[in-house]
């Protein structure tokens, strides 16, 4: 009897019908959000930062409103490491590859060589390939101290 | 009195600033559970970066996001246009902020598994025996 | 230990405000924070990066080397998080 009902505990999550269905739908206009936020920091207050913590929010929300195994169903810890490493590696790697091709440092006009836009152009790209590196690695680590700090360690049970 | 006056008026987002810090600051020496202290810090944080914040306000000026056509045929006037330095710094400084939180959670609760107890003085016995 | 820290807490703050008498007034154009550098940012940001949100230009271009080292923090906060909490069995 215990062992049934621990099962559908498991399988339904644990906050009733009404709000795993506005969790549902919810949930792909915040990711939808939090990718306009990243990719507006151009033109309006937003950028790497903020529209990463978005992102982060949304499989947050998921792990508050259902089960904290449900939630890493979508997002595991594997492809949570790659995207925090990847991240950061990608915005170290756009000054790197700006340093090998004759610039300084994380001289963005240097990449005008591999493709040719302009070095005023290529300054404005590469801000915006650095805020994407950016808002990978915060949206994963938001989520990352999220079930660390929830669960004690364990993933398994969580908020 | 009068010479104090108009300098509480002239300044007083700094007034009100230097006050919420010594709220934070208060938190921070006089609670005994760990957790309230922790967010005194918090406070504290917050408190600096507001004021960091407000001092780069102009009189009558608009927050920096220009339009770019206009900007390249006729130029910006300086003092029409909000210092936009402090944002920059003060967005460091929040990520700075978060993360010590996330670090300072994570070993508050090793505390509580090790000792059982948040509270500053049970934890300074335990530790005595 | 509370009267103790009142008046710490009293004493800086008298301190930090007599501090307060040498800042430039609240919203004075002419302060000193917005004279050397920031004017150079908001008349050459726009033509120089083609970038409207100066805000984004200096923190992404101007200040590229303060924001990387920011994305760092942030992963090994992340790390210091994991390393703390996971996997110790409990001893003693």
């Amino acid at each position: 009897m215990t062992d049934d009902q621990d099962q559908l505990q498991t399988k339904a999550g644990t906050s009733g019908p009404i709000v795993e269905m506005a969790v549902r739908i919810m949930t792909p206009f915040i990711q939808l959000f939090g990718l306009y936020v990243i990719a507006h920091g151009h033109y309006s207050p937003g950028g790497g930062f903020q529209g990463g913590v978005i992102l982060g929010s949304a499989y947050i929300l998921l792990g508050i409103a259902f089960n904290q195994q449900i939630a890493m169903r979508y997002f595991s810890e594997r492809v949570n490491n790659m995207l925090a490493s990847g991240g950061a590696l990608i915005y170290v790697g756009t000054g790197v590859v700006c340093a090998l091709l004759g610039g300084l440092f994380l001289d963005y006009s240097a990449l005008d060589r591999i493709l040719h836009l302009g070095p005023i152009e290529w300054r404005s790209m590469g801000i915006f390939i650095v805020e994407v590196g950016v808002g990978l690695t915060v949206m994963s680590i938001m989520t990352s101290l999220f079930w660390d700090l929830g669960s004690g360690g364990e993933l398994e049970k969580g908020l | 009195m009068d010479g104090l006056m108009s300098e509480i008026v002239a300044k007083y987002n700094y007034w009100i600033y230097v006050i919420l810090m010594m709220i934070g600051f208060y938190a921070m020496l006089a609670k005994r559970n760990l957790v309230k202290k922790l967010f005194g810090l918090n406070i504290f944080q917050t408190a600096i970066i507001l004021m960091f914040v407000s001092a780069g306000v102009k009189h009558g000026a608009k927050i920096p996001i220009l339009d770019k056509h206009e900007v390249l045929e006729h130029g910006v006037n300086v003092a029409q246009v909000v210092n936009p330095l402090p944002h920059v710094l003060m967005l460091t400084a929040i990520v700075v902020s978060v993360s010590v939180t996330g670090v300072a959670l994570a070993i508050l609760q090793r505390i509580y598994r090790r000792y059982g107890t948040l509270e500053e003085d049970e934890i300074l016995e335990k530790i005595k025996e | 230990m509370k009267k103790l820290a009142f008046v710490a807490v009293l004493l800086t703050g008298a301190l930090l405000l007599y501090g307060t008498k040498d800042f430039p007034a609240w919203g004075d154009p002419m302060a000193p924070a917005a004279q050397h550098l920031s004017p150079t940012y908001i008349e050459k940001g726009v033509e120089q990066t083609h970038v409207p949100n100066i805000v984004t230009a200096v923190l992404g271009d101007y200040r590229g080397y303060d924001t990387m080292f920011e994305t760092v923090v942030i992963y090994c906060a992340g790390i210091v998080v994991i390393g703390a909490l996971r996997g110790w069995r409990e001893d003693e």
